[in-house]
């Protein structure tokens, strides 16, 4: 059986969309459960902090083909997540409450285009991707508190020129 | 050498980029949850200020465990920066030194250039263009191309996904145009 989408939305193509990073469980999580995230969340964080990806120096290194360390790091990570993305679909590997796992396909439209170059400029003006803005803030860095509001305003004017925008 | 003192090295690429990898099935397995951060910043959009727009009305809390995700990065970040920090100098590549001092970046010391990331810069052109500017294309970017670094490029790539490598390469493609033909004019017009 199939896990529908939780989230649907209509996109100015007319297609049904769903949210990039949707939850997919159909049981009702406990609040409790909710904590097993932060603690997933926060050993995420150490690694970007020890990995030093958090470093605008790190990206700037990889921007000006410096150094290999970020390519590394991203190949790696990606090699890991295809592999097991693989395994899971391979075995059919359930989830721990016993549903199976479901991920949902990226639909291509020229946002992804335009978009995306649009967040590598900021890329390397801030020298974070949204993740390591709120590790650049836990680590004391507490004016990237800034760059994370001003990210949430650009967010909240993507949704507002949403519909004047080329998809 | 303790276990500790192991730890509290920087972590080279081929142990952070395999255990950021791991986030992927993790995630999944623990509650069929696919990996991405940005979308948490559309969950403070909808939380906060949904203002009747059609993008931010749906049901937030439903997707609250990507609050606690980012909540939690943020306090990895504080463990790792206060209890596991590194003994030893940050080193940074010698040529990208040499091209950012040219550049009047003196502080190669932290994580973050002092040059930049200062408080006392907050108010400034440098304030603006760095936070404030920054801030806004990483947030209207991540949104309008549907994911970031890790819904397109490591979640999505996981997947096999096409329309995330399409992304990942213009993510790329403006970093480089940032870095190579905007950032000198940039730094000319803020120092």
């Amino acid at each position: 059986m199939q896990a529908e989408p939780l989230i649907k939305e209509i996109t100015p193509t007319g297609q049904a969309a769903v949210c990039d990073a949707p939850n997919n469980t159909k049981k009702t999580e406990g609040r409790l459960s909710n904590l097993k995230y932060l603690i997933v969340g926060l050993l995420f964080g150490v690694v970007f902090v020890k990995g030093e990806i958090i470093s605008w120096f790190r990206i700037q290194e990889m921007f000006r083909l410096d150094s290999f360390y970020m390519y590394g790091v991203i190949g790696s990570a990606v090699v890991v997540g295809m592999v097991s993305v693989f395994l899971i679909k391979r075995f059919g590997i359930k989830t721990i409450q016993g549903e199976t796992v479901h991920i949902a396909p990226k639909k291509f439209n020229k946002g992804q285009v335009y978009g995306g170059l649009i967040f590598g400029l900021g890329w390397a003006l801030t020298g974070a991707c949204p993740g390591p803005i709120f590790a650049q803030i836990g680590s004391g860095f507490l004016v990237v508190g800034v760059t994370l509001l001003s990210a949430v305003a650009g967010t909240w004017l993507y949704g507002y020129f949403r519909d004047q925008l080329p998809h | 050498m303790s276990y500790l003192e192991i730890i509290r090295q920087p972590w080279p690429w081929y142990v952070a980029g395999p255990l950021i990898g791991l986030t992927v099935p993790t995630l999944l397995l623990i509650g069929n949850k696919s990996f991405g951060i940005s979308s948490s910043l559309r969950h403070i959009c909808a939380a906060c200020l949904p203002a009747n727009i059609s993008f931010f009305n749906y049901n937030w809390k439903k997707e609250a465990w990507n609050l606690f995700f980012v909540a939690g990065v943020l306090l990895g970040g504080f463990v790792a920066t206060y209890f596991l920090s590194n003994p030893s100098a940050f080193t940074v590549a010698p040529a990208t030194e040499a091209t950012l001092r040219s550049y009047g970046i003196h502080d190669f010391s932290g994580l973050m250039p002092a040059d930049l990331f200062a408080t006392g810069n907050l108010f400034t052109l440098k304030g603006l263009v760095f936070f404030v500017i920054g801030g806004l294309l990483v947030g209207f970017g991540t949104r309008y191309a549907g994911g970031c670094t890790s819904g397109h490029a490591i979640m999505g790539l996981s997947n096999l996904q096409w329309p995330s490598l399409v992304a990942t390469c213009c993510f790329m493609v403006g970093g480089f145009t940032m870095t190579h033909l905007i950032l000198p004019y940039i730094f000319k017009l803020v120092n």
